[in-house]
């Protein structure tokens, strides 16, 4: 088990070096230049050069990729941003919480809802309860969440004055993020879990449980439910991409100033260390929340378990027999 | 004896003759009655697109001074811009960028994804694990943040922009393809078509991509609803195809400085959207229960 | 002795997408205490139907329609609350279902599983049970240090012997065995039918041996019921159905097993399939696929007529031979 841990992790370091390649080769190959467009229309073409030798934007390319990597992951050093000229690990460890907070809640509630949400429905399939979710969750993925965002602004901050509109500084300004968030979020969890379920409902390990004389409560808790979990884990660690991905949004239409708000300026300012800084460490954040969410499922399902446990030792074996 | 065997056999009337199956899950579409209103919903977007001129009172990009940011009247049914200019025909017009981007990205990444998902799943070996690292190393960065730097390098513009919607979805379609075919591959009638020695690429696009391609369909119809929603949000965050093209996205973010002053120029643009999102996922579910009978029960 | 089980005019109606599904088309019956009562039939006739509305797990979702009365020792089960019945479940009816491969849930120790079967109906504690569970998994032949292993690591016999144990854990009056040996090798089938027609005498439990092979209700059973597209065909004790098959169909199984003494080495298949449950034929439902098949037969169904005592069949050639007094 822990082996496969190992491995796993070493994985993960594997994908993140190579994204970091990546999002290095990718902002490097950018049109246009940045030291000009950071100095203005009226800087001369000394200015711009020395000003390019001091970004470290004037080396050939592979060295310059060998150096940054070698900041990056050897001694941590995150790099400076060009726009501000202050230290990006600062600005990220003030912004991060922001940002991680707001993702927690909203991942945490819109499961709160859309799992019991998924689950009566399920249960109540082709009823009134099951058709009124389905579409109600439909209507709902096809809303634009910014757009959604806004009308709840408009009616909560500009029109009721209940709450802040944007910015933070109380509870009461995440209010609306949070309840955006939701109704955005739910949906999908809603319909995995509905579907899950309406599969697992099929097994014959059910009808086994039901002609045990099982009250129909512990049927559904002990055995549709634990079988029902593995597609919701999956979407779970599927949905913390896109819950980071959500947050950029949320962040930009509330104006809160997380680290999505500090990537969409840098994208805008051409500020490449930022981005590739901030892509880098949510894609590391990504990867493990993967990891975790892999893990997860050997605890749910003691196949998988058996399945990580072996493949771990076929390798010890096969490593034994090509020594011998 | 063995004779009126063969006769007892041809005189039990069995099923009936075989639909081919395309008509069969047509014919299930329309029994649905959700997925007939998505069809007609989306069959009615695609007229309005392709008469937008025919239809749209206004032109979409003349100014008119004298009225800004009215809301709607009987010369302007959804109102008027910052700039004057009328809503719903800048809707109307905008029917096609967004339908345009919405049904070419998707088209686009499913495309990508089928030859790389084939490629690695029939070939194997090193080609497989190369294409799969590939996606595991896309797949370590969150979509929208991809969508986002990618747009960013490449830049505004309708073809950029569709460049960066695609992108970010192909990976995780060839994934859910090489499961597929991993599935399929010890098929015999693969075995069959390499027996007498047809091509490969012949045997990945004509043998095997037909027999694995359907929940990536389904998934083509799904991703239209979301890629028109993911270049809504690329240009409401300042990237993507940007005003004054009407696209709706691009609509809805010019809107937002307006927000207090004309809450219906924000309002119809969102509208339009969800309208089209759900014809498009009502249609999607619909086929998904049509193609696979099955899953439904 | 009177009658522990009667079934008397079930009818099953499954739905799928808004086509009704005749899965079980009036159906009548009844046992004996004790004894063994066997439905031979196709794949498809309505068997496993049949058993779960006994023991009332039909799925909610798709089932339109489930009428008729099911009594067990005079109590009628098919009006029982569904409180009531859960009592009734794992205590007196047991199921042993199909596919032992998936009827142990792959995520609780095969242990935990027994166990909740004698917590369900019997006042014990966990220490208890589980020496209650031990006990169960040895009388079926596993040891009992196997008690918290999962399912995946047994074999399918293994398996098919862990749901048993989980049957029988609350000595059942009647035992549902839904073709309890189809999905194993045929070596282990032996042995698992041994063991469960073994248990079953020292029970003295009656049970029904849902099954399509006449081999194994030659061995087991006492009486026999032909069921075909959600019907009785024909029914009887053992010798008279394997004796004097009556009604066609029964005729055309019998046929089918391959001969192994004579010069006919061919094998006699009856022809055609069974009838679609959503569309069935007019008239007897054998009809399209029977030799002897008249205008009449194509148009109303046959009554089911005693030929002997105790010896039903549903065919209007049998009906017809009674009538003129040549049985």
């Amino acid at each position: 088990m822990y082996r496969y841990v190992l491995k796993r992790l070493l994985m993960s370091l594997v994908v993140i070096l190579v994204a970091a390649v990546l999002i290095f080769t990718i902002m490097n190959v950018v049109p246009g230049d940045p030291a000009a467009a950071l100095l203005g229309d009226d800087a001369t073409y000394e200015e711009i050069l020395a000003k390019r030798q001091a970004m470290g934007l004037d080396g050939p390319f592979m060295v310059r990729l060998g150096q940054y990597l070698y900041k990056f992951f050897i001694k941590w050093d995150f790099g400076t941003s060009w726009f501000y000229g202050t230290p990006i690990i600062n600005e990220v460890a003030v912004r991060l919480p922001r940002t991680v907070f707001i993702s927690l809640i909203n991942l945490f509630i819109s499961l709160a809802v859309g799992i019991p949400v998924g689950i009566m429905a399920a249960l109540k399939r082709g009823k009134w309860q099951d058709r009124g979710v389905l579409s109600l969750a439909m209507l709902f993925q096809a809303i634009p969440s910014f757009w959604l965002s806004m009308e709840l602004i408009l009616l909560f901050a500009v029109r009721l004055k209940w709450l802040p509109a944007s910015g933070i500084g109380s509870w009461r300004h995440y209010i609306l993020p949070i309840i955006s968030g939701l109704l955005g979020g739910w949906c999908g969890n809603a319909r995995t879990t509905r579907q899950s379920m309406l599969q697992v409902m099929r097994d014959d390990y059910i009808t086994t449980a039901r002609a045990k004389g099982l009250p129909e409560g512990r049927v559904i808790i002990h055995h549709m439910l634990p079988n029902a979990l593995m597609p919701i884990i999956t979407m779970v660690g599927g949905a913390i991409g896109g819950i980071v991905g959500g947050a950029l949004v949320l962040e930009r239409t509330f104006s809160i100033p997380g680290v999505g708000t500090y990537l969409l300026s840098a994208v805008n300012n051409r500020d490449y260390p930022v981005v590739e800084t901030v892509t880098i460490l949510l894609a590391a954040v990504n990867a493990l929340s993967m990891l975790l969410v892999d893990l997860t499922y050997g605890f749910v399902d003691p196949r998988i378990k058996a399945q990580y446990v072996s493949s771990t030792n076929k390798g010890r074996r096969a490593v034994k027999s090509a020594k011998s | 004896m063995q004779k009126a065997e063969v006769n007892t056999i041809d005189a039990i009337p069995v099923r009936r003759k075989k639909e081919s199956q395309i008509v069969m899950i047509f014919k299930r579409i329309l029994r649905d009655r959700g997925a007939t209103i998505g069809l007609i919903g989306i069959l009615f977007f695609v007229f309005v697109a392709i008469f937008a001129e025919q239809l749209a009172p206004y032109d979409p990009y003349t100014l008119d001074i004298t009225a800004m940011l009215t809301g709607p009247s009987r010369a302007h049914w959804m109102g008027t811009d910052e700039l004057g200019r009328d809503v719903m025909s800048r809707l109307i017009y905008g029917t096609r960028y967004s339908l345009a981007l919405g049904v070419l990205g998707s088209l686009m990444s499913f495309a990508c994804a089928c030859v790389l998902g084939c490629i690695a799943g029939y070939f194997g070996k090193w080609i497989e694990s190369l294409i799969m690292r590939i996606c595991d190393v896309m797949m370590s960065i969150p979509g929208t943040l991809l969508t986002i730097i990618i747009s960013a390098v490449l830049g505004s513009g309708f073809f950029v922009t569709l460049i960066a919607l695609s992108f970010g979805g192909i990976f995780n379609q060839v994934r859910m393809l090489r499961a597929q075919i991993l599935r399929e591959r010890g098929q015999e009638y693969l075995e069959a078509a390499e027996a007498y020695n047809c091509k490969k690429t012949k045997i990945m696009f004509i043998h095997l991509l037909p027999n694995v391609v359907s929940p990536l369909l389904v998934n083509l119809t799904m991703g239209i609803s979301g890629t028109i929603n993911a270049a809504a949000t690329l240009s409401f965050l300042g990237l993507g195809i940007q005003p004054p093209t009407p696209e709706w996205g691009a609509m809805l973010s010019g809107g937002r400085d307006y927000l207090r002053n004309c809450p219906t120029l924000i309002l119809f643009p969102g509208l339009v959207i969800m309208i089209f999102c759900w014809c498009v996922n009502l249609f999607g579910d619909g086929l998904r229960d049509a193609m696979d009978p099955k899953l439904k029960n | 002795m009177s009658d522990f089980l009667t079934v008397k005019d079930l009818v099953v109606e499954y739905t799928s997408g808004g086509i009704p599904i005749q899965a079980v088309n009036g159906v009548t019956f009844s046992m004996k205490k004790g004894s063994v009562l066997g439905l031979v039939g196709e794949t498809g006739a309505g068997k496993t139907t049949i058993a779960k509305a006994i023991i009332r797990v039909l799925p909610d979702a798709s089932t339109k329609k489930c009428e008729g009365t099911v009594e067990l020792d005079g109590q009628s089960i098919l009006d029982l609350p569904e409180k009531e019945m859960q009592k009734v479940r794992g205590d007196k009816i047991a199921l042993i279902s199909q596919d032992p491969m998936t009827a142990l849930n792959p995520i609780h120790s095969v242990g935990e599983q027994i166990m909740e079967a004698i917590q369900a109906h019997e006042e014990v504690n966990k220490k208890e049970a589980m020496a209650q569970g031990m006990e169960l998994l040895e009388m079926v032949g596993i040891p009992k240090e196997r008690f918290l292993n999962y399912p995946h690591e047994f074999s399918g016999g293994m398996k098919q012997r862990i749901v048993i144990a989980i049957a029988l854990a609350c000595n059942p009056e009647l035992l549902l065995a839904d073709e309890p040996t189809t999905a194993l090798d045929v070596t282990i089938q032996a042995q698992v039918l041994d063991l469960i027609m073994k248990l079953k005498e020292e029970r003295g439990t009656s049970m029904i041996l849902i099954t399509h092979d006449l081999g194994v209700v030659a061995e087991c059973c006492d009486d026999v019921a032909v069921v075909y597209a959600g019907q009785i065909v024909e029914s009887g004790n053992k010798f008279q159905i394997f004796h004097n098959p009556s009604h066609p169909y029964t005729r055309g199984l019998f046929n089918s097993l391959p001969q192994f003494a004579g010069e006919d080495r061919r094998l006699h298949p009856i022809p055609g399939l069974p009838p679609d449950p959503s569309r069935l034929p007019q008239g007897c439902y054998f009809s399209p696929r029977c030799p002897y098949a008249d205008d009449v037969c194509r148009s109303t169904q046959g009554k089911l007529t005693e030929i002997e005592p105790g010896h039903v069949c549903r065919c209007h050639k049998c009906q017809n031979r009674k009538e003129e007094g040549s049985i």
